[in-house]
C-alpha cells in the first residue's frame, strides 16, 4: 500500500471507496453457519455458543473486509459500533425478559377477585383469594412515608445547596452519603428496636405493636438519603445567573428558591423522588421485620399487622399452596404497574405547569 | 427617579484575594458611564459591588463607601432586596427565567415582591416591554416561554424585566457580547431612550461601543495577573478616547495593550 492521504501537509482525500452494506450481511451469513456447522457438528455446545462463535467470527471478518476496502480507521469504526450496537441489545435483554414475564405469568390471576379479596380463610386447597389487603398496605405506607421524607428531603438539599457553608452542611452531606448505603434490613431492625419495642409500647397498653406505620418509618430510612442527594444534585445544576437575575430584582432569597430555582429544577426532582418511591415500593425485608405482614384487610396503619405487595409476592412465592405462585406473579404485576402510573402521573403533574418552547 | 452614585475607597475581595483596590468615582444621574478595561482588571466586581451582588459569592466581601444620593447601601442596617430593587442589573448572557412564559418573565420582579393585580401587572409589563423596544415583536406570543426567543430578544426582556421594576440605576455587565451587531445596535438605542429616565453603567469590551454609548467613561486596569484592578482615568468619553491623561489609557486604547 501507498502512504495513506491525508498526512501533514497532504490534501485529504475526500472521496473514498465504500463496502457494500450487502458484503457484510454476506460476512454475518458465513460466520454464523460456521459457528453453527463447528457447535452442531462436532457437537461441542448449543444456541449460545453459536452466538458468540458467530458474533466473534463476523466481527473478525467485517474487520478485515472493512480494512481491505475502506481503510483501518472504518474497520475500527465497524467493530466498535457493532460491540455498542450489541451491548445496548445485551442491556434490553432483561428489561425486556422481566415485562414479558411478568405479563404473561401475571394475567392467569389478573380478576376482579384478586382486587376485591385479601387472604383472611384463604387455606391452601382455595384457588380464589386476592391481595387487597396488600395494596393497601402498600399504598399507606408509601404515601406516609412519602409524605415524611419528601418535604425533609427536600428542604435538606435545598439547605446544603443554597445555604449550607462550612463544616456541619460537609458533616450532613457525609452522613447522607453513609445513609444511601444502608441495607434496608438495618433500616428495619433499626426502627424494630426504636419504634415497635420502645414506642409502640407506650400508646398500645404496654405491648409491643407491629404496624404500617413502622414499615413506612422504615422506607422512610431507605427513600430520604436518595431523595436528598437526588435533588442536592437538581438544585446544583440551576445556573447562578438565574438566581442572581432574580437577586438583581430585589426578590429576597427564599423567593428566589421558591419561585425560581425549585421550579427550574422540578421535573428532576420529580423523577429522584419517584425513584425513592419506586425503591420503596418494592422493600420487603423492613414490612417484614416491622408490619409483621397480615393475611386480612388492616385500614389503620397506626396499629396491628399490614402486609404489602412486596412482602406479598415474598410470602405467596414461597407458600406451599399450588395456588400461590399465580397470586405472587398478578402481585408482583400489581406492584410494577401500580409504580408506572405512580410515575406517569406524577410526571404528568410536574410538566403540567412547565412551558415548552 | 435617576440617582447619583458615588464610590468611596471601594475594595472587593474574594476570600483573601483583592480583585479591586480603592475605587473613587461619582456617576452622575442620567448620564451613561462606561467602563473598560482588560479582562481580569475588575470590571465587573465593582459593577456587581454597586448592587451588593458581589456578596452573594462565598467568601466575597466589600470594603468602603458606596452611596446612592448620599445614602450609604454597605451601611449595616440596609435592605439588601431595597438597593437591589432600586439598582437593577442585566447580565453578559441573556438569563431569563425559563420556567416562565415572556410576560411572567417582564413583571418577574413586580410579581414576585407581592404585586397580584391583574390590571397592574398587565400594565407594567406593555409599558416595560415597549420601553425594551420589544412590544411589537412579542405582543402576540406574550404567554410563550421567554426562552423561546433570539438571543437579541431575550437580552431585551432581561433589560424589560429590570426596568419593570422601576429601578433608579441601571448597571450592565457586558449586556451585548453575546449578541450580533443588530441586537446590539438594538441595545445602544435602547441605552439612549432610558438615559431619559435611569442612571446606567455598562461594562463592555467594545470600545466602539464605549464611545458610542457613554458620557464618561473609567478605565479599569492591572499591573499584572494577580493585583488588584484600579481605576486609572475616569473622564468624559470625548477627552478618554482622544486625549487620555494617562499613558496606560492611550496604550489600552490604541490597541498597544490588553
Amino acid at each position: 500500500m501507498t502512504a495513506p492521504a491525508g498526512g501533514p501537509g497532504q490534501d485529504p482525500q475526500l472521496r473514498v471507496r465504500r463496502l457494500s452494506p450487502f458484503v457484510l450481511v454476506g460476512v454475518a451469513v458465513v460466520a454464523f453457519g460456521v459457528a453453527a456447522a463447528l457447535c452442531y457438528g462436532v457437537g461441542i455446545g448449543g444456541w449460545v455458543l453459536t452466538i458468540v462463535i458467530g458474533l466473534v467470527l463476523y466481527l473478525a471478518g467485517a474487520f478485515v473486509a472493512v480494512n481491505r476496502v475502506e481503510g483501518r480507521r472504518a474497520a475500527r469504526n465497524t467493530v466498535w459500533g457493532t460491540l455498542i450496537q450489541l451491548a445496548f441489545v445485551l442491556a434490553l435483554v432483561p428489561l425486556i425478559s422481566v415485562i414479558y414475564t411478568l405479563i404473561s405469568k401475571g394475567t392467569e390471576r389478573l380478576d376482579v377477585n384478586f382486587f376485591t379479596t385479601s387472604l383472611n380463610n384463604i387455606g391452601a386447597r382455595d384457588p380464589e383469594g386476592g391481595a387487597v389487603h396488600a395494596i393497601i398496605g402498600t399504598l399507606e405506607q408509601v404515601a406516609i412515608a412519602a409524605v415524611i421524607t419528601i418535604p425533609l428531603g427536600v428542604l435538606a438539599a435545598i439547605y446544603i445547596v443554597e445555604y449550607g457553608r462550612g463544616r456541619f452542611t460537609f458533616v450532613i452531606r457525609f452522613f447522607v452519603d453513609v445513609m444511601t448505603g444502608i441495607p434496608s434490613i438495618i433500616a428495619g431492625l433499626f426502627i424494630l428496636s426504636f419504634w415497635v419495642l420502645i414506642i409502640s409500647p407506650i400508646y398500645n397498653n404496654g405491648q409491643p405493636s407491629f404496624s404500617g406505620f413502622a414499615a413506612a418509618l422504615a422506607l422512610s430510612v431507605l427513600m430520604l438519603p436518595t431523595i436528598v442527594r437526588s435533588t442536592e444534585e437538581m438544585l446544583r445544576l440551576v445556573p447562578a445567573p438565574l438566581r442572581e437575575g432574580s437577586y438583581a430584582l430585589g426578590v429576597p432569597k427564599w423567593k428566589t428558591i421558591l419561585k425560581v430555582v425549585i421550579p427550574t429544577a422540578l421535573p428532576g426532582i420529580v423523577t429522584g423522588v419517584m425513584l425513592a418511591i419506586a425503591r420503596a415500593a418494592g422493600e420487603t425485608a423492613p414490612v417484614l421485620l416491622v408490619a409483621g405482614g397480615s393475611a386480612a384487610v388492616n385500614i389503620n396503619p397506626f396499629n396491628n399487622n399490614q402486609s404489602s405487595l412486596s412482602l406479598f409476592v415474598f410470602q405467596q412465592a414461597s407458600d406451599a399452596s399450588r395456588f400461590s405462585p399465580a397470586r405472587a406473579w398478578t402481585a408482583a404485576l400489581t406492584l410494577v404497574a401500580l409504580v408506572l402510573i405512580l410515575t406517569i402521573t406524577a410526571k404528568l403533574v410536574a410538566g403540567r405547569n412547565r412551558i415548552r418552547r | 427617579m435617576a440617582k447619583r452614585v458615588e464610590a468611596t475607597g471601594v475594595t472587593a475581595y474574594y476570600g483573601s484575594f483583592k480583585a479591586i483596590d480603592n475605587i473613587n468615582l461619582t456617576v452622575d444621574p442620567k448620564t451613561v458611564t462606561a467602563v473598560i478595561g482588560p479582562s481580569g482588571c475588575g470590571k465587573s466586581t465593582f459593577l456587581r459591588s454597586i448592587n451588593r451582588l458581589h456578596e452573594v459569592l462565598p467568601g466575597a466581601r466589600v470594603e468602603g463607601r458606596l452611596t446612592i444620593d448620599d445614602e450609604n447601601i454597605y451601611d449595616k442596617d440596609v435592605d439588601v432586596t431595597a438597593v437591589r430593587r432600586m439598582i437593577g442589573m442585566v447580565f453578559q448572557r441573556p438569563n431569563p427565567f425559563p420556567t416562565m412564559s415572556i410576560f411572567d418573565n417582564a413583571v418577574a420582579g413586580l410579581r414576585l415582591n407581592g404585586i397580584r393585580r391583574k390590571s397592574v401587572l398587565q400594565e407594567a409589563a406593555e409599558k416595560a416591554l415597549r420601553s425594551a423596544n420589544l412590544w411589537d415583536e412579542v405582543k402576540d406570543r406574550l404567554n410563550k416561554p421567554g426562552a423561546g426567543l433570539s438571543g437579541g430578544q431575550q437580552q431585551r426582556l432581561c433589560i424589560a424585566r429590570t426596568i419593570a421594576v422601576e429601578p433608579q440605576v441601571v448597571l450592565m455587565d457586558e449586556p451585548c457580547s453575546a449578541l450580533d451587531p443588530i441586537s446590539t445596535l438594538a441595545i445602544e438605542d435602547l441605552m439612549f431612550k432610558l438615559k431619559d429616565r435611569y442612571t446606567i453603567i455598562i461594562v463592555t469590551h467594545n470600545m466602539q461601543q464605549a464611545a458610542r454609548v457613554s458620557d464618561r467613561t473609567a478605565f479599569f486596569s492591572i499591573e499584572k495577573t494577580g493585583d488588584p484592578g484600579r481605576l486609572i482615568e475616569y473622564d468624559r468619553t470625548q477627552k478618554i478616547f482622544n486625549s487620555p491623561g494617562e499613558k496606560k489609557t492611550e496604550d489600552y486604547i490604541t490597541g498597544r495593550f490588553g
